[in-house]
């Protein structure tokens, strides 16, 4: 299991497994490639935070993990295992077993994640029932005390309140309360805190943390905030055009950001920069991901750019053991002196 | 072939020449001052409830800066932007711009104020028409103004090329083939087609991804400077808040708690919500974690805010004096002033924290 | 106008032969630049169920307007011993009907008139409904409670009550079939605009036109009506398969055409007696409704299935 400062030890079994996974989503106009190759582990207990702009593949990839991509337009191939299943060669009852059971999503929009014609309570409870069994009673128990886990106040008052009758920040909190209302092993998130207010993401942010601490879940954390990223990751996958270009533990890779996009991204984002200056903005705009350029995806917008980036993907690299990066202009090696990029 | 020139040049009538003769009022005028604006929608179900969007916001807004507005939801931000735009009319209070009051008998029409002050909406699916190519939505502003179509198209054209859009390239395209940052760059080209003095930018920026939000804030910054203009920027992101505004105006549930220059808010907050605003703000430093929320709840609904001071319900400092009266937003004289309304900024009003209270 | 695959290429080493900050351009995307209508029927290429019926759809119009080239015999001749012969007989390819007419002629000749008042009484609702709609949808508030109510009034009678009610208290015929029609389709068609023009109007971009400066007429028509006209338009085509419907069965009850006029509806009325003589002739101009309202209807949903597309 990784620990924050990096250091590794041998683990016993990965919680999920993802190798090259691969999605493209078939139309007749034309086919686009949102995940090109996607390989990471996680950890039980751990979070990780895929981090990724708007087209990076980040929430394509989050929902192939359940397979809550339309069956018929997206094109699934890789290997996807979760607690040592393998995710894409499931059935529609083991899907379902799943789904809720073993693996819980939470959402960006609480109010379209939630059915507005069944109160919380109700939803929760249904949701117990399915997994656990179990009479109406207990299930109705135990949703009162997840409501109360969840930090939601008058909550038995709260269990017979309809969505709309609660404001966003409790709406976000009784989608958490009901996705962890089975005992997930795997929490996947997907930019739950982006839609809410400052004051009430901070809160939901520690709350999740507090809670997967607790649970000891593993979460899968998708995000474009590295704000967000800071405050709850373990480690650190960034996104760009359907691959992971840089990963590893949090603290090292905003200290040190190897691949090029890191820093752009790192240097592109408005904390404190001074008033008199440019923000050091990333130049040009995310390739069409219905054309992707042979190569490196991010080549055309580099500023390290060279004939090498162009003639293939750069393969994963890794100078330092729990660090990676896909750069030719970062080390294959560890041991080898670190890279000055 | 480059698209555009590497250092793109302004276009259209000088800006020195054409302010000056729209500067009716000099330098020393005030672009825009609000005073105790108010705008309360019934709530619909027959109830006799008021939502208080905007509840009483005064401010002065001065030639050439930016003037940041930072709110959560339901603070009435989008409301006062709409307000000061006509585009809802306010219940009371009055708008006075560049001297001239405005839609009363001897100030300026609301259709004049429109020509000056325009707005930049948040990117969203409906803020382009989507059956209009590019260049006909961004030329439709000098249009309506009396341009000839001709003309319109040259202007809108010209304007596209200075936000970085290629207009051979983007101007009969359609919004929906364009991403997120392009849109923008249309809502603002849209916006300073018919040269106006002021822009009210209405979360302009947030629906951005952040390495777009970069680009387009450069281009913002780049724009005010060649165009000679004065922006209203309305966000609830602190972070790009205190990049872009000189001064920063803090509200809460449609009224003003604090107002000041940029660096003062920042690093010396007043007012308690000012504090927990800039306490929520993740640290970016995975080493040194928020450990404890600043505030806890939610923004109450603006329909029944609390009595006296609206915060008083998630104050960590309310006292009985903070539910008897109101708080008043301090006296003010210039833009360096830094103001808050709380008790505790009050001396001797009978809050225990006040300045030299004991 | 599309960016050719060379230009772009260029466009992007060019950025790459700058610094960083200098290379502010934006790349169009690759696809070709195509309007909305123009859209609208590439898709409409690849819907083989629409195209199809389409195609039977304009036959059965051609065949309505060529009706005096195409018809073998003269629709209104009749012949006493010639009367309700099966298929074939002296070379009249679908038989006769009751009065030896032939019927293939009055088949064809009874399309223009099912046809006619199918589809203009649509076209008077949609531009007296349609404007009527935008009209309430873009005033709100009082005007819009005035003209909305006044349609509900009409629009809580059965269509076909409210359509045999008013033709025949104008006593039959075809105008005031037409007529009757129109005032049936009027509300609906209003609904429907008066709905999709609120909600254009709540967008942004509207709001955004009316801080330019832009006065009514000019939003309404330059952003309302290009965005309101889609959901209209749909709705028009699916109400001429009800038109077709409707028109017939004012003609079978006597409220529309005179005899002889050839006319669906009353072929449907008049052959009924004659069932138990020869029941697939008798059946042949229902067939002939049946088909046109069915194929009118699955083309406008292949339609409404084109024009739905989130933009």
């Amino acid at each position: 299991m990784a620990d924050m400062d990096g250091s590794f030890h041998a683990v016993p079994s990965n919680l999920v497994e993802v190798e090259n996974l691969t999605v493209r989503f078939v139309t007749r106009e034309a086919t686009v490639h949102a995940v090109n190759g996607v390989t990471f582990n996680v950890q039980p207990g751990e979070v990780l935070c895929i981090l990724g702009e708007s087209g990076s593949g980040k929430s394509v990839t989050l929902r192939a993990l359940m397979r809550l991509l339309p069956p018929r337009r997206a094109k699934i191939s890789g290997l996807i295992k979760v607690d040592g299943q393998d995710v894409l060669s499931l059935d529609g009852a083991g899907l379902r077993r799943l789904r809720g059971g073993l693996v819980s999503m939470i959402f960006q929009e609480p109010m379209t994640a939630l059915d507005p014609v069944y109160t919380i309570g109700k939803q929760i409870t249904e949701t117990i029932i399915r997994h656990k069994g179990g009479g109406h009673a207990t299930a109705r128990a135990r949703a009162l005390d997840l409501l109360e886990l969840v930090k939601i106040p008058s909550a038995a008052r709260r269990l017979d309140n309809y969505p709309h009758e609660l404001s966003g920040g409790l709406r976000q909190r009784a989608m958490i309360a009901m996705a962890l209302s089975c005992g997930p092993r795997l929490l996947l998130a997907d930019e739950p805190t982006t839609a809410l207010d400052a004051t009430v993401q901070i809160q939901v942010l520690i709350l999740l943390r507090k809670l997967q601490k607790e649970l000891g879940m593993g979460t899968i954390f998708v995000t474009h905030d590295l704000g967000v990223a800071s405050e709850i990751a373990d480690r650190i996958a960034v996104m760009y055009a359907g691959r992971i270009v840089e990963e590893g533990p949090v603290a090292d890779v905003l200290a040190n950001p190897l691949h090029p996009y890191t820093r752009g991204l790192l240097a592109s984002t408005v904390h404190g920069q001074s008033r008199d200056h440019d923000i050091d903005a990333i130049p040009g705009s995310p390739p069409d991901l219905r054309r992707l350029p042979t190569g490196c995806a991010f080549a055309p917008r580099c500023a390290q750019v060279s004939r090498e980036c162009r003639a293939g993907v750069p393969e994963e690299r890794r100078p330092v053991v729990n660090r990676m990066a896909r750069c030719v202009r970062v080390p294959a090696m560890a041991g080898t002196m670190a890279a000055q990029v | 072939m480059n698209a555009i020139s590497p250092t793109p040049t302004p276009i259209g009538p000088p800006p020195p020449a054409a302010d000056f003769e729209r500067d009716r009022g000099g330098p020393a005028q005030p672009l825009l001052i609000a005073r105790d604006l108010r705008k309360h929608f019934k709530v619909q179900g027959g109830s006799a409830a008021f939502v208080r969007a905007v509840d009483g916001i005064s401010f002065t807004l001065f030639k050439g800066e930016t003037l940041g507005i930072v709110g959560e939801s339901g603070c009435g931000k989008s409301t006062l932007a709409r307000l000061l735009l006509h585009l809802l009319r306010p219940d009371s209070g009055e708008l006075v711009f560049d001297g001239d009051t405005v839609a009363e008998m001897r100030g300026i029409t609301v259709n004049a104020l429109r020509r000056q002050v325009q707005m930049v909406f948040q990117d969203s699916y409906s803020s382009l028409n989507p059956r209009m190519p590019v260049q006909d939505t961004v030329a439709f502003g000098p249009y309506v103004h009396g341009k000839s179509k001709a003309d319109s198209r040259a202007v809108a054209r010209s304007i596209l090329s200075r936000v970085g859009l290629d207009p051979d390239l983007f101007g009969p395209r359609y919004p929906h083939e364009l991403s997120g940052g392009q849109k923008q760059r249309v809502n603002i080209a849209r916006a300073l087609a018919i040269e106006p003095r002021m822009v009210i930018l209405d979360e302009a920026v947030s629906a951005l991804d952040k390495s777009v939000e970069a680009q387009v804030l450069n281009l913002l910054r780049a724009l005010k400077a060649d165009f000679n203009l004065t922006y209203l920027f309305i966000s609830h992101d602190l972070n790009v808040v205190q990049y872009i505004s000189d001064r920063v105006l803090v509200m809460y549930l449609g009224a003003v708690v604090e107002l000041g220059p940029v660096d003062g808010i920042f690093s010396r907050p007043l007012h308690p919500y000012t504090r927990a605003l800039l306490g929520s703000r993740p640290s970016m430093n995975p080493k040194q974690r928020i450990e404890e929320p600043p505030i806890t709840g939610d923004p109450p609904s603006p329909i029944n805010p609390p009595s006296g001071c609206r915060f008083r319900t998630r104050c960590p400092f309310a006292e009985p004096v903070c539910e008897a009266r109101i708080p008043e937003l301090g006296a003010w004289t210039d833009r360096a002033s830094h103001v808050a309304a709380c008790h505790m900024q009050v001396p001797g009003s009978g809050h225990s924290q006040a300045l030299g209270h004991g | 106008m599309a960016q050719s695959p060379m230009a772009q290429t260029m466009s992007q080493t060019a950025i790459l032969d700058r610094s960083p900050a200098e290379g502010d351009e934006q790349v169009a995307p690759a696809l070709k630049v195509r309007g909305y209508w123009a859209s609208v029927f590439y898709r409409l290429r690849y819907d083989p169920v629409t195209m199809f019926f389409g195609a039977i759809v304009l036959l059965i119009v051609l065949a309505a307007i060529f009706a005096p080239w195409l018809a073998p015999f003269d629709p209104y001749r009749e012949s006493i011993i010639g009367r309700l012969k099966p298929f074939g007989w002296k070379s009249h390819l679908l038989g006769t009907d009751e009065l030896g007419r032939d019927l293939l002629s009055r088949l064809l000749y009874g399309g223009r008139v099912s046809l006619l008042m199918g589809v203009v009484p649509v076209c008077i609702a949609t531009v007296v409904g349609g404007g009527l709609g935008i009209v309430g949808g873009f005033a709100g508030k009082s005007v819009n409670t005035a003209i909305m109510r006044t349609m509900d009034v009409f629009y809580a009678f059965p269509s076909v009550l409210l359509a045999v009610a008013i033709s025949g208290a104008m006593g039959g015929g075809i105008g005031n079939g037409m007529i009757a029609l129109s005032l049936v389709f009027t509300p609906a068609m209003c609904r429907v605009a008066e709905t999709a023009t609120a909600q254009v109007k709540s967008l942004d971009f509207v709001e955004a036109a009316r801080a330019t400066g832009a006065g009514t007429l000019t939003i309404l028509r330059h952003h309302i009506l290009g965005n309101v006209l889609g959901p209209v338009f749909i709705y028009a085509s699916t109400l001429v398969s009800v038109g077709i419907l409707l028109a017939s069965g004012l003609s079978f009850l006597g409220l529309g055409v005179r005899p002889p006029t050839a006319d669906w509806g009353l072929m449907l009325s008049t052959l009924r007696q004659s069932i138990y003589v020869n029941p697939v002739i008798c059946a042949l101009p229902g067939a002939a409704i049946f088909v046109t309202s069915i194929c009118f209807n699955l083309v406008s949903d292949g339609i409404r299935a084109a024009m739905d597309v989130r933009m």
